[in-house]
């Protein structure tokens, strides 16, 4: 993991210092709470529903335990003794005070932490990878790479006064776990045909009320020659991006409205500009970044763990377990698992300062005291000795950690919706809850197989309902709250968005209505196909005509009963 | 009309004039908007002069003034508006190396992000300057030591200073 050195460490610090200046400036009155606001912002304050929310960065989703023990402590001294993972991997705490905020941030600095940049319109944390570094299909860890981008997006002086926000995720694998062809800016590291290391540049991806998958406007950039690039792509948004609407202020609407090849001629004419050596960073420093993501000393160790095989033989709830939630590891004799923080009927993403206490001891004994926070709002033990799974499991079996369900129809992605947010206008997490209910039993959950739902409360769409093989976006329709759903989203390097399948439905319908979906891709179904694999092959039509049936089919039993 | 520093308040030697008829007529350096500039030039060739425009301006329209100008005030429509630190790097990028005047509404927050971008002096409303006076921009400045950017002022990025001190080791 990377450690700050003294210029990190002091930068972080003077931000706090410099935070608290302006709480003060704005309750003396200098700064008016229009100003005050994007300064607030972009520490990571909003204010909610109900109270602040403060939104604490995890750069490319990396904690380790003494991190995570001190969340926990900040969640029992400051919060109502939790805190809640979301779709970006970070951490948000829902009822900070804001006089409590800048001490806070101080805590957060104790262990190398800080909510820079969290909100805003600005570049926000970048995400990457959970399995960074572990995965097999691995060009390069994209870690040094986010680390490098956090650094230098940090208070950049040209790029924190946006037309909007800005959001870049890296990956280094062939399979895209990050969603990079739905980010602001998205990176693939890849080689070329001589070996050479560098990177496929995707602008214009995102979600929200347009979603847009993203443009390749470089197809190779060098290594070496990110940043540059990078000021180039920035320099053409801050200047031409739109500021007369905030709905089309993201650069999805320009590259969409410039078109692509302008777009692309735009920045390349800006980068020819640019004397790259004096913005990149100098190979050393790549280098020093780099080394802190050196692989950790792991066992020489075969690759089959006749210990964990034999406990999975004896134990039914270890075997679906491993099956389940277990990640092939690029070194022979270890797994990474996937902790989906999705127990039945819980609130997807939330963890308790007692999980977390737990959760932090597992990590420091079982994984080099390091692991990962998924956008799927799950975390991942990445370095994990197969010889160690069962006393794990065990252990994670008794802070209810355990559930066996990551990527199964019941690991819901949900946005905080109406039970927390101010612009949300349905609610979500009590239909993820529902949804989960009703899909409880293991067996009917694997018979499925994988199938990730995403639920937003609103067309921002922080819940990525877009992108979900089964999307479901919550509106507000006549003084009710109404659903529409939508199947065929993927977030991977096949990136889709979902088509509708037909009118919103009310909440107490949506369970209902997912029973019709799985039945639908159940009946098309051929061989091993997934879920997302039978809609990319039969379209939309089926699952449309078999929600058409559900809706007469409701309608028709209402009309009934009255 | 405030204007701002690194080293403090000082008085503005420029005369903004919205017409050609009151620039001409003016003593000292004058402060025309860009639709004036080349008149102005031409009609009073070796005067000292600044030109004025909106931080939306794309560089070709302002690069043809820049040999000549020794200040060129660079618009902000609102504080929220980076438009303006974007166009400032082009202008220097240009070898202009006059003046660069930030003028609108900005925050004392933002002061850094001024000099980062090459900015010389803020000009601010007076309401602006009456709510946040000069001993808060000067505060302001001094709350962040370092940058991570390379090619922002003032002075050494944290990435060179790193370097360099792994040479000077």
């Amino acid at each position: 993991m990377y450690r700050y050195d003294e210029f990190d460490e002091r930068f972080v610090r003077e931000r706090v210092a410099q935070f608290r200046g302006q709480v003060e400036r704005r309750l003396d009155g200098s700064l008016t709470e229009d100003e005050f606001k994007p300064l607030r912002l972009k520490n990571g304050l909003y204010l909610q529903l109900h109270a602040y929310m403060l939104r604490i960065a995890v750069p490319y989703g990396t904690l380790n335990s003494r991190q995570l023990r001190q969340l926990a402590h900040i969640a029992e001294t400051y919060d109502k003794g939790y805190g809640h993972f979301t779709t970006r991997q970070n951490l948000q705490f829902n009822w900070p005070k804001l006089k409590d905020v800048p001490d806070i941030l101080d805590l957060l600095a104790d262990v190398e932490m800080h909510c820079i940049q969290t909100s805003g319109n600005c570049i926000r944390n970048v995400t990457s990878d959970q399995f960074a570094g572990v995965a097999r299909d691995e060009v390069e860890d994209p870690r040094p790479t986010a680390e490098l981008l956090r650094q230098w997006s940090s208070l950049h002086p040209e790029f924190v006064w946006l037309p909007r926000k800005f959001k870049i995720a890296v990956t280094g694998a062939e399979h895209d776990r990050a969603a990079i062809k739905v980010h602001d800016i998205g990176l693939k590291l890849k080689t070329d045909d001589t070996g050479e290391v560098g990177y496929e540049v995707i602008v214009g991806g995102g979600l929200g009320r347009t979603p847009m998958i993203g443009k390749v406007i470089r197809e190779f950039l060098p290594k070496d020659e990110l940043l540059a690039y990078l000021e180039a792509v920035m320099r053409v948004y801050n200047s031409e991006g739109r500021r007369d609407n905030k709905y089309k202020a993201r650069v999805k609407i320009l590259v969409h409205e410039t078109g692509e090849d302008e777009f692309r001629a735009r920045v390349e004419e800006e980068y020819s500009k640019l004397d790259g050596p004096t913005i990149n960073a100098p190979e050393e420093e790549v280098e020093r970044i780099a080394a802190y993501f050196a692989s950790p000393a792991y066992e020489t160790l075969p690759e089959v763990s006749e210990a964990l095989d034999d406990a999975r033989a004896r134990d039914g709830a270890l075997d679906r377990f491993v099956e389940q939630n277990g990640f092939t590891h690029k070194q022979p004799g270890y797994i990474a698992l996937t902790i989906a923080l999705k127990e039945i009927g819980a609130v997807p993403g939330d963890m308790s300062a007692d999980q977390m206490r737990a959760f932090a001891d597992i990590a420091e004994r079982y994984s080099f005291d390091e692991f990962r926070v998924t956008h799927s709002q799950n975390l991942v033990l990445p370095h994990v000795k197969k010889d160690d799974v069962p006393a794990v499991f065990a252990a994670l079996k008794a802070v209810g950690l355990a559930s066996a369900n990551a990527g199964l129809i019941t690991d819901i992605i949900a946005c905080p919706g109406l039970d927390y947010c101010a612009l949300a206008t349905a609610k979500s997490i009590p239909i993820a809850q529902d949804i989960a209910k009703t899909f409880a039993d293991e067996a009917r959950q694997k018979a499925i197989g994988p199938l990730p739902i995403k639920i937003s409360g609103c067309i921002n769409a922080c819940g990525h309902h877009h992108v979900g093989a089964i999307g479901i976006l919550g509106l507000e329709k006549g003084g009710r709250e109404n659903y529409q759903i939508t199947v065929g989203g993927d977030a991977s390097e096949h990136a889709a968005l979902g088509e509708r399948l037909g009118p919103g439905i009310d909440a107490e319908d949506v369970p209902a209505a997912i029973e019709a979906i799985v039945a639908t891709y159940l009946g098309e179904k051929r061989g091993e196909e997934t879920f997302i694999e039978t809609v990319r092959r039969t379209g939309p039509e089926p699952f449309k005509a078999g929600f058409t049936a559900f809706i007469e089919a409701r309608a028709a039993a209402s009309e009934a009963a009255e | 009309m405030t204007l701002i520093t690194e080293q403090g308040a000082i008085e503005d030697r420029f005369f903004r004039a919205d017409t050609i008829e009151a620039a001409l007529s003016a003593n000292g350096p004058v402060l025309v908007p860009l639709a004036l500039a080349a008149d102005f030039v031409e009609a009073k060739p070796g005067t000292e002069f600044g030109v004025s425009v909106p931080g939306s301006t794309p560089i070709d329209e302002v690069a043809p003034h820049l040999g000549r100008a020794s200040l060129i005030s660079v618009e902000f429509p609102a504080f929220s508006d980076g438009r303006g630190l974007s166009l400032a790097k082009k202008i220097l990028r240009q070898g202009f190396s006059g003046t660069l005047r930030a003028s609108g509404p900005l925050i004392a927050d933002q002061f850094l992000d001024a000099i980062g971008c090459g900015f010389t002096e803020v000009e601010l409303p007076e309401t602006m300057a009456n709510r946040q006076p000069f001993q808060q921009w000067m505060a302001a400045k001094e709350t962040m030591t370092d940058h991570y950017q390379s090619g922002y002022g003032p002075g050494p990025s944290i990435l060179q200073k790193r370097l360099a001190a792994r040479k000077g080791a």
